[in-house]
C-alpha cells in the first residue's frame, strides 16, 4: 500500500474470534472450498489439512505484514503468491517427512494450498494493511475457523460413511456405513446441510429479535 | 482400453474423474460463475485456454527442473507461469473482446487461484505423462470443467423459477444440486479401468 495509510486496528479478542464465527472462511465467506470438500473424508485428514493451512496462513500473514511497505502495488499479488508458495513447499516437505501415509492420502491437495483463496484473501485484505501483531492474530483466528469447519465436515463424513471417528469404530458392528458420504457427492451434501443448519439458526435468531422488539414496542 | 492411450486419458479427465465433480478442483468458479449459461460458457472457454497454455509450459519447466535437479522449485515456478498465462489471456480478451472481458469481471484474474489449473499441472507431473498425453489431459480437463459449469448453470437457471424454502436459498441449495450432479457423474465410474 503506497498511498493513504490504512487505519491500524487495535488487537482485541475480536480480531481473533472474528475468523472463527462471524467471518468464518468456510461457512460464511464460502472460500477455499476445494480442500474443504476434497480431503474431509476422514477426521485425521481434516485435522492435518487444517493445521497445514493454519501454518501457511500465519507464516505468510507475518511476512506479508512485515514487507507491506516494501512491496510495490503493481506486483503485490505475484509477490504474495510467491511468499505463499514458499511456505507451502516447506509444509509439503515437512508432512512428507512426518508421515508418508498421511502425505499419500492428502495427495496433491497439500501443494494446492497455494491456490486456497482464504490465504491470498487474507494477505490482500488484511495482512498488507495491518501491523504484524494484528495480522498474526487475525490469521490465527481464520486458521482455527478453517480447521473447525474442516473438522465439522470430516467427523460427520467419517462417522456416517465409515462408522468410526479417527479410525475407532463408534457404532455396533452391524451398522451399515453410508458409503456415499466418503465419496465425492457426500462432501457436497454434508457441507450443504451445515449451511442449511447455520442459515436456519440465523433466521430463527432474527425472527426472535424481531418478535421481542415487537413485544416491547407493543407493551410500551 | 489401454490406460496410457490418449483417448483414455481424455475421457478419464473429462468425464470419469471430472475435475469439478469428482476431484473437487475449481469449486470456487463452479459456484461463483454458474448463475448464467452464457458467462459459464465463456468462463469454461477461458479456463480451457489457460489450462492448455499452462500445461504445455509446465511440461517444459518440469524437463528443465529435472535436468538441473531443482524439483523443490516446482510449485513456485508453476504458479508463476499460470499467473503470467492468465495475465496474457486477460490482455488478449481486453483487446479483442471487451464485452466478454467485462462480463467475466473479477473471475478472470481469479483463474490464477483456480485449483483446477495448478492441479492439472501437478497431476500431469506426478503421473509422468509425455507431451501428447499432457495435451490430451489438459484438453480433457478443460472440456470436463466446461461441461460441469454448463450443467450447473442450466440447473440454476431453472431453479430461479422454482419455489424453495427460504432457508435453503443460495449457497446451500447450490451445494445440494452439485451433490446430485456429482452423484450422477459417479455412474461413469465403471468406464474403462477407473482409478483416481
Amino acid at each position: 500500500m503506497t498511498t493513504a495509510p490504512h487505519k491500524q486496528e487495535q488487537v482485541t479478542l475480536d480480531t481473533f474470534l472474528r475468523g472463527i464465527w462471524e467471518e468464518n472462511p468456510v461457512f460464511v465467506m464460502l472460500l477455499g472450498m476445494c480442500p474443504v470438500l476434497a480431503v474431509t473424508n476422514s477426521t485425521l485428514n481434516a485435522i492435518a489439512m487444517g493445521l497445514a493451512t493454519l501454518f501457511v496462513l500465519v507464516a505468510s500473514g507475518t511476512l506479508v505484514s512485515l514487507l507491506r511497505k516494501m512491496i510495490p502495488r503493481e506486483v503485490r499479488i505475484a509477490t504474495y503468491i510467491i511468499i505463499i508458495a514458499t511456505f507451502v513447499t516447506m509444509v509439503d516437505y515437512a508432512i512428507q517427512a512426518i508421515s508418508l501415509d498421511l502425505y499419500n492420502s492428502l495427495g496433491a491437495f497439500i501443494q494446492l494450498i497455494v491456490v486456497n483463496c482464504v490465504i491470498l484473501g487474507r494477505a490482500e485484505a488484511y495482512a498488507s494493511r495491518q501491523r504484524v501483531g494484528a495480522a498474526v492474530v487475525n490469521a490465527l483466528g481464520m486458521g482455527v475457523g478453517f480447521t473447525i469447519a474442516l473438522l465439522c465436515l470430516g467427523t460427520v463424513r467419517e462417522l456416517l460413511g465409515a462408522g468410526s471417528i479417527l479410525g475407532y469404530p463408534v457404532f455396533s458392528p452391524d451398522f451399515q456405513p453410508w458409503v456415499v458420504m466418503i465419496l465425492p457427492p457426500g462432501g457436497f451434501f454434508v457441507l450443504g446441510s451445515w449451511l442449511l443448519l447455520f442459515e436456519w439458526l440465523k433466521q430463527r435468531r432474527e425472527r426472535r429479535t424481531l418478535q421481542s422488539e415487537g413485544a416491547t414496542a407493543h407493551g410500551s | 482400453m489401454d490406460p496410457d492411450s490418449v483417448q483414455f486419458i481424455f475421457l478419464n479427465a473429462a468425464i470419469v474423474n471430472n475435475f469439478v465433480l469428482a476431484l473437487f478442483l475449481g469449486i470456487c468458479p463452479f459456484l461463483g460463475v454458474s448463475a448464467k449459461k452464457e458467462t459459464a460458457w465463456n468462463m469454461g472457454l477461458a479456463t480451457m485456454f489457460v489450462m492448455l497454455v499452462s500445461s504445455v509450459c509446465a511440461y517444459g519447466i518440469n524437463l528443465l527442473l529435472v535436468r538441473f535437479d531443482i524439483e523443490f522449485l516446482r510449485l513456485i515456478s508453476y504458479i508463476a507461469v499460470i499467473a503470467s498465462a492468465v495475465q496474457l489471456v486477460e490482455m488478449a480478451l481486453k483487446k479483442f473482446s471487451p464485452g466478454l472481458f467485462r462480463a467475466l469481471g473479477i473471475f478472470l484474474p481469479l483463474i490464477t487461484t483456480n485449483c483446477a489449473i495448478l492441479g492439472l499441472a501437478l497431476f500431469q507431473t506426478f503421473r509422468e505423462y509425455n507431451f501428447i498425453q499432457s495435451l490430451a489431459f489438459s484438453i480433457g480437463a478443460g472440456v470436463g470443467f466446461t461441461l460441469a459449469l454448463m450443467l450447473m448453470s442450466g440447473l440454476r437457471e431453472k431453479l430461479e423459477l422454482a419455489r424453495v424454502p427460504t432457508v435453503s436459498q443460495g449457497a446451500a441449495m447450490s451445494l445440494m444440486l452439485a451433490g446430485l450432479l456429482s452423484l450422477a457423474f459417479m455412474g461413469f465410474a465403471g468406464l474403462g479401468s477407473s482409478h483416481a
